[in-house]
């Protein structure tokens, strides 16, 4: 690889663009696609430049085979994002956990004496109302959003917007009955079957868990299975590499 | 340890001067440990940074990627079961993986 394009990679990283870098693995030479542009000394068949951009949307490398070359497609995607509304006993597990499977987390609580810097060393914490700090970090589809404080008038206002973004898992924490009223409850406010079927909860796979740590376990380990899941999904729909 | 580490170590090592190259599963078959584009970053010295197996067959990339340092050419590598030579660098998980392997010019 050349020095350069390592250098253009790297800050396509910083500026958190997606980007696949595609080698020819019969000659060497390498390019790099982004949503607009191609950048190196590779020059690429066009059906080689869709695979790639296909490639970033279900998040899979792989080779591809064109022109009797076989071109191998590494996509570099922005990091996932977890948001965490309630910095509450949970949050100070699911948030290092979360940071460990290669998340960028953000806990949102306007609540001071929780979201403090000796109860979340080096997470990046929000004081705002649940809804402003969510709605400013725009999830996208490869963003979760997860609510832990129990209060209608924290978790609710998240969850509207979580239900209006793409993000790609949204869990809330609460029992059965208490999911029930939280479903009631949106539903007043005009969301569907469809749209509330989006919500996980109770949140997390059944592990048997009742400690935080546990609880924080069984919320990542579903959050990765409905990743992946979706992204499966994905690759079969554009034809999997 | 994410992606954007190794790369940047790969980075700096260049920074610093030394000789760096990149190795990066491109494919597998069977159940080897990595999935494709997993990287494993070394430096002239052997020094490293990332994985392409469970600890199989870092050692052996190692030694090939100080040799594409020298050589200045990239080298496409395959482990697997079938190979005596994997048997012998101990990629015994039951898998097959090929590793790219390039200097960072």
């Amino acid at each position: 690889m050349k020095g350069a394009l390592l250098d253009r990679l790297l800050a396509e990283r910083a500026a958190k663009r997606p980007a696949a870098l595609v080698t020819s693995l019969n000659g060497g030479g390498q390019s790099l696609v982004t949503a607009e542009e191609t950048h190196g000394d590779l020059a690429l068949p066009l059906n080689v430049v869709a695979a790639a951009r296909t490639a970033l949307r279900s998040d899979r490398s792989g080779i591809v085979e064109a022109d009797h070359s076989r071109f191998f497609i590494r996509v570099y995607n922005p990091p996932l994002r977890i948001a965490v509304v309630g910095a509450v006993h949970i949050a100070q597990a699911l948030a290092p956990m979360a940071a460990l499977a290669g998340y960028e987390v953000t806990v949102i609580d306007p609540r001071q004496a929780f979201a403090t810097e000796s109860r979340f060393p080096g997470v990046r914490l929000v004081t705002e109302w649940p809804d402003e700090a969510l709605g400013a970090l725009r999830p996208d589809r490869r963003t979760a959003v997860v609510t832990l404080t129990h209060d209608p008038k924290l978790d609710d206002p998240a969850l509207e917007v979580a239900l209006r973004s793409d993000a790609f898992y949204i869990g809330a924490l609460g029992s059965t009955r208490t999911q029930a009223k939280r479903l009631h409850r949106l539903q007043e406010l005009g969301f569907n079957q469809e749209q509330l079927g989006r919500i996980h909860g109770p949140i997390g796979l059944k592990l048997g868990g009742r400690a935080p740590a546990e609880i924080a376990i069984a919320i990542l380990a579903e959050a990765t299975q409905v990743l992946h899941q979706g992204e499966a999904a994905e690759a079969e729909a554009a034809g999997a590499l | 340890m994410n992606d954007d580490d190794i790369l940047e170590q790969a980075a700096r090592w260049r920074s610093e001067g030394k000789g760096v190259a990149l190795a990066t599963v491109v494919s597998t078959w069977g159940s080897s440990p990595r999935p494709a584009g997993s990287h494993l970053a070394v430096d002239q010295d052997g020094a490293m940074i990332g994985s392409v197996s469970g600890g199989c067959i870092e050692g052996a990339v190692v030694l090939e990627a100080q040799e594409a340092i020298k050589s200045g050419n990239p080298r496409l590598l395959e482990f697997g079961v079938s190979d005596e030579d994997a048997w012998a660098v101990g990629l015994a998980c039951g898998g097959r993986v090929q590793v790219y392997v390039e200097p960072i010019e």
